[in-house]
């Protein structure tokens, strides 16, 4: 029981150096390494050449005009470009409703579909397959597949509609639904995992509890509500931050789909420094990064911080 | 004598980095032997081919030489891809790449092999040098032919409906009233290839230049806009066109393969796009090609209805190729558009308007082509914006796509697009921006 506690509570807080099979060996005063330190050397130097390096120059270009064949110093100039582009208020505003719209989809789907899959119904290890299976397909098929599958006249969906009379709209070229449905594409690709993780939490939930609360008359809603959903929370913790830190930096589905149209529809912040690079404004581009960089840091400290002040005061 | 572990994984590390290294130097040191270069191209279809076709047919003459054809892909990845390697020095010994503003960006003088000493280079049409020429020197061959933007439109149609082409706006909109009311959609949009949506402001450049012939300069100079007039014309039509609900029904998921496939098939009458379209039609529908015609885009006075031309394509060296390579790889250059290269072109790549080089069109080339050459004949012609001036916005395609779906009305999209094109001017640090 307390091993799984703590599974549930590692992965509520995955920033935490992992502790648990290796603690007493660890805990003894001097530190008995079972690999030699320059074992660490190879994945220390990818790191530094592959993610520190560019990072960081990634700050300096982000202050240049770069062609690529020369660069020129010229300040904060790109970001001052960045924050007058027309799309980018959009992009904004859109890069928002999806997060927090495929976020709080995968919260309820996945939560729904964690219940579902650890209650006693038939064929459930199938259930679970099929449920995780669109997570292992990758994006980009995803994104061709509905785009064929969603198309507004020669599609399976709205033949199907047409067929019992109702007229389908175009899910990706109304403009105003464009956003909506890819974030849905989102949605039936990462459910899985948010579902996988909801399962793991709610199998940790000592039984005991369930006994008790029916032998005190509770219905299966207070149950829910009383028991699992507080007992849950760690792993809802776990969905928010990676749903969230993965709808903000959204990009390849939506280049699969509607490439952040039609027009500007459904440009996202990712798509729009997507299209700067693509037109050669490699400093440009390299300032939104560091933004996109900000923001996403801005938003996920404060719900980290406030999703593991919950875990720990439950 | 058996290896300690330790020293085995050393083997195994310095090995592996040795095959690395290995696999990152070209075979550029080759003293004797047959010589090897790459040539790189874009992956379209018929592009390939004719490239399989010329390497094909030059390696036999040289037998010294062993070409490896390699593609990249088109549009903005591929203009990615082409910098890229040209900055970090590993561009291939021959490439194929856009003429004009592209061109201008890959930085020719420092990069690119000056040809104008070339055999051939005399043969060139001043028009198409200037679009691979720096103020220092020449750095480009001919691929393909020139090509027209304008309006492609099914000659059946016309006929049947007893219409006549068109040299006005007005006559442009009535002939698309007659159209729909034979049940026939008149102009055809693909929304599904976003590049399709600015034929209008593109094809229509020949016009802006008749009416106004500084204007391409004095826009380079940040003096004229697209939001004014005449240019916003441009802008204003393409939003009639919607407003009069001419369009295809499935105009904002269709792509330009349906839209070669219904101008050919007569369920549309009137395509806006590149005449270099009919290399697509000759594929899905080879009997309708000549039921293919092309009109420039009418202005609202006839008297400056103007034939939008492009140029061909360029063929260039990289200054990091050299030696022994260097001479191949001018070589294959020079057999592009030498008789048998030409015949080749010719074949594969389906000619859409006269070649600029020495190349000439085979016998019975199709009616576009008539059409197309009676305007350059006549002096009503005019090349495409982006040869005359570097400034072309990244986001001219989605803004059009907004005009054309009824979401931004045209004096809107027009000053947003003035807005779009900043940064490419400052990106090129050109004055006045």
């Amino acid at each position: 029981m307390t091993a799984a506690a703590t599974e549930v509570r590692a992965s509520g807080a995955r920033d935490r150096t992992p502790s648990g099979s290796g603690g007493r060996a660890r805990s003894s005063g001097a530190v008995r390494r079972a690999y030699p330190t320059w074992f660490y050397l190879p994945a220390a130097a990818l790191y530094v050449i592959f993610f520190a390096v560019p990072t960081f120059a990634s700050f300096y270009f982000s202050l240049t005009r770069w062609t690529l064949f020369d660069t020129e110093f010229i300040g904060f100039e790109n970001y001052v470009r960045f924050f007058q582009e027309p799309q980018l208020v959009t992009g904004f505003v859109n890069t928002f409703v999806y997060g927090v719209t495929t976020s709080g989809a995968k919260v309820v789907l996945g939560l729904a579909l964690g219940v579902l899959l650890t209650s006693q119904i038939v064929a459930r290890g199938y259930l679970r397959s099929v449920v995780f299976f669109p997570v292992l397909v990758s994006t980009i098929g995803v994104g061709v597949v509905f785009l064929a599958l969603l198309d507004p006249f020669d599609g399976v969906v709205n033949t199907v509609l047409a067929a019992v009379g109702v007229d389908g709209p175009g899910w990706f070229t109304d403009p105003q639904l464009a956003l909506l449905t890819v974030a849905a594409v989102d949605v039936w690709k990462g459910v899985g995992i948010a579902t996988l993780i909801y399962i793991a939490g709610l199998v940790a939930i000592p039984q005991e509890y369930y006994e008790a609360a029916r032998v005190d008359g509770a219905g299966r809603w207070q149950q829910f509500r009383r028991i699992t959903l507080p007992l849950v929370m760690p792993a809802t913790g776990t969905v928010i931050v990676l749903s969230l830190i993965g709808g903000l930096r959204s990009f390849d589905l939506i280049w699969a789909t509607t490439g952040g149209g039609p027009g500007f529809a459904s440009d996202v912040i990712a798509s729009v420094i997507y299209k700067q690079y693509q037109a050669g404004f490699y400093g440009l581009s390299t300032a939104g990064n560091v933004i996109l960089f900000l923001v996403v840091t801005a938003v996920m400290v404060p719900v980290t911080m406030l999703i593991n002040r919950r875990a720990v005061d439950r | 004598m058996k290896l300690s572990s330790s020293a085995r994984g050393a083997a195994a590390t310095s090995a592996l980095a040795v095959l690395a290294l290995a696999g990152c130097s070209s075979a550029a040191n080759s003293n004797e032997g047959t010589i090897e270069i790459d040539f790189l191209v874009d992956n379209s279809a018929d592009t390939v081919a004719a490239a399989e076709a010329l390497v094909d047919a030059f390696t036999e003459e040289n037998t010294d030489v062993s070409v490896t054809l390699e593609t990249r892909p088109p549009g903005g990845e591929g203009d990615n891809v082409v910098k890229t390697r040209l900055s970090t020095d590993e561009m291939a010994d021959v490439f194929i790449y856009n003429t004009g503003s592209l061109f201008q960006a890959l930085n020719p003088d420092t990069t690119l092999v000056e040809m104008s000493d070339q055999p051939w280079a005399g043969e060139l049409d001043e028009e198409f040098v200037d679009t691979v020429s720096t103020e220092n020197g020449m750095y480009g061959n001919a691929w393909g032919a020139t090509f027209g933007g304008g309006i492609l439109y099914n000659r059946a149609v016309y006929k049947d409906l007893g219409l006549e082409v068109p040299e006005s706006w007005d006559e442009f909109m009535a002939n698309n009233e007659a159209i729909a009311a034979a049940g026939i959609t008149p102009v055809i949009q693909t929304y599904g290839s976003t590049y399709t949506s600015q034929l209008f402001v593109l094809g229509d450049f020949g016009n802006v230049q008749t009416a106004d012939p500084e204007w391409a300069d004095e826009y380079t100079a940040h003096h004229r806009k697209y939001a004014d007039e005449p240019a916003v014309d441009s802008f204003r039509h393409h939003q009639e066109v919607y407003d009069a609900g001419y369009f295809n029904e499935d105009f904002a998921s269709a792509t330009d393969a349906d839209g070669a496939r219904m101008l050919a098939e007569g369920e549309g009458a009137h395509y806006p796009m590149l005449s270099n379209l009919i290399a697509q039609i000759e594929q899905v529908a080879p009997e309708a090609v000549d039921d293919i015609g092309f009109f420039a885009i009418p202005a609202e006075d006839p008297a400056n209805t103007t034939a939008t031309i492009w140029q061909a394509t360029g063929i260039y060296v990289p200054q990091t190729t050299e030696g022994r390579e260097r001479d191949a790889a001018l070589q294959l250059v020079e057999f592009i558009t030498s008789d048998a290269g030409c015949e080749i072109q010719n074949e594969h790549l389906a000619a859409a308007g006269p070649f600029p080089g020495s190349c000439e069109l085979p016998e019975g080339s199709p009616a576009i082509l008539t059409d197309l050459a009676t305007y350059i004949d006549e002096g009503r012609s005019a090349p495409a914006l982006e040869f005359v001036s570097p400034i072309k916005g990244p986001n001219l395609e989605h803004i059009m796509v907004e005009v054309g779906s009824g979401i931004r009305s045209a004096d809107d999209a027009a000053a947003r697009y003035d807005q779009d094109v900043v940064n490419q001017a400052q990106q090129l640090g050109i004055e006045g921006w």
